[in-house]
């Protein structure tokens, strides 16, 4: 029996992709706005909200070794007002639940949400009275991340396909994206 | 000489670090061109092993399922026939499903499983767009069938 296997192609952040007509819409205004979401999506500044050890990776995911600010998102901002994406890392409890929303309410359009981990996403383990099962009751979220906690590459990994919805902007599936395709990909050693 | 002593000198001091740190070899991996080994007790993705006659390991036994603390996968279980066979055992596994959102990655099912057919392997690209894409289905989970030798 062959598998099946959906080859998700990833988008190199450092060649623009440029929108054609096909897409539908003002023939003027597709390529100002392919424009306007490349810039958009290639300037994502996260607001800092981590709820629980989510946030550590977080943290680590700016650092040095996997430097989230080659795609634009090093900035993190600690007011809703100049921030474009909120990754929700950690558990959110109900008590917290309000206070999301109000935040995300104070973001800026466009915005964006990333709900990080297992326990933003569905609760996790934690099917309790206390924790909302899943972030989504909440705001609406773009992109959800599974793990517990996801490791940085899994988290930039969710970056980038984020990044690859703002760029489609009209286009409806993935196989209209005309994104380039990255080179074969070699593994790094690491010391322990 | 007051001033090269105040502040030439400090000065230098601060550069001379940096530029000792020059020569440091790049600590940031290119992540989405290259994927960094990960560790040998890495566990991500999910995979159902086969064994070598292509035969699935799993017996629908459903120790994974209990031993989860997320109560994340679901098993339904049928009796194998000798028309029809997946597993050397008497059951096998009709649905197997994770929902991969609520997984934690504890491994639990893998040492929980007595044929070792769950195996948490090193694959971490998981994220998607809707959450009905998270449940990953027996078909999804399962091994490609290994290549016979002719």
């Amino acid at each position: 029996m062959p598998k099946k296997v959906e080859t998700i192609v990833l988008h190199d952040s450092s060649t623009p992709v440029i929108g054609g007509t096909e897409r539908g819409g003002n023939v003027i205004v597709t390529s100002l706005e392919t424009l306007v979401n490349q810039a958009r999506a290639n300037s994502l500044w996260p607001l800092t909200f981590g709820l629980a050890c989510c946030a550590i990776e977080m943290m680590s995911t700016v650092a040095a070794r996997f430097d989230l600010a080659r795609f634009g998102s090093e900035a993190f901002r600690a007011t809703p007002r100049q921030a474009d994406v909120m990754i929700i890392a950690g558990r959110l409890s109900k008590k917290m639940a309000p206070v999301l929303r109000q935040i995300y309410d104070q973001m800026p359009e466009p915005k964006w949400v990333i709900s990080m981990g297992a326990c933003a996403s569905t609760g996790g383990v934690y099917n309790n009275y206390a924790i909302v099962q899943g972030t989504d009751q909440v705001v609406p979220v773009d992109i959800y991340v599974p793990g517990c906690p996801p490791s940085p590459d899994a988290l930039i990994y969710g970056v980038l396909k984020l990044q690859a919805k703002i760029k489609r902007g009209g286009a409806k599936t993935l196989s209209e994206l005309k994104l380039i395709e990255i080179q074969p990909r070699t593994l790094e050693t690491v010391e322990a | 000489m007051e001033l090269l002593k105040d502040i030439v000198k400090p000065v230098l001091a601060g550069f001379s670090i940096t530029a000792k740190r020059l020569k440091h070899d790049k600590v940031t991996i290119m992540y989405p061109e290259k994927v960094r080994e990960q560790y040998p007790r890495t566990r991500w993705r999910h995979v159902l092993t086969r064994y070598d006659s292509g035969l699935e390991r799993c017996i629908g036994c459903s120790l994974c399922a209990g031993a989860c603390p997320a109560r994340c996968i679901y098993i339904e279980a049928r009796e194998n026939t000798d028309e029809e066979r997946y597993s050397p055992g008497e059951r096998y596994a009709v649905r197997y499903e994770i929902n991969m959102l609520r997984c934690i990655f504890c491994g639990f099912c893998q040492e929980a499983c007595p044929t070792g057919a769950i195996v948490l392997r090193n694959d971490f690209e998981l994220a998607n767009y809707k959450r009905e894409q998270f449940i990953y289905t027996k078909e999804m989970l399962l091994e490609p069938m290994p290549v016979r030798e002719v």
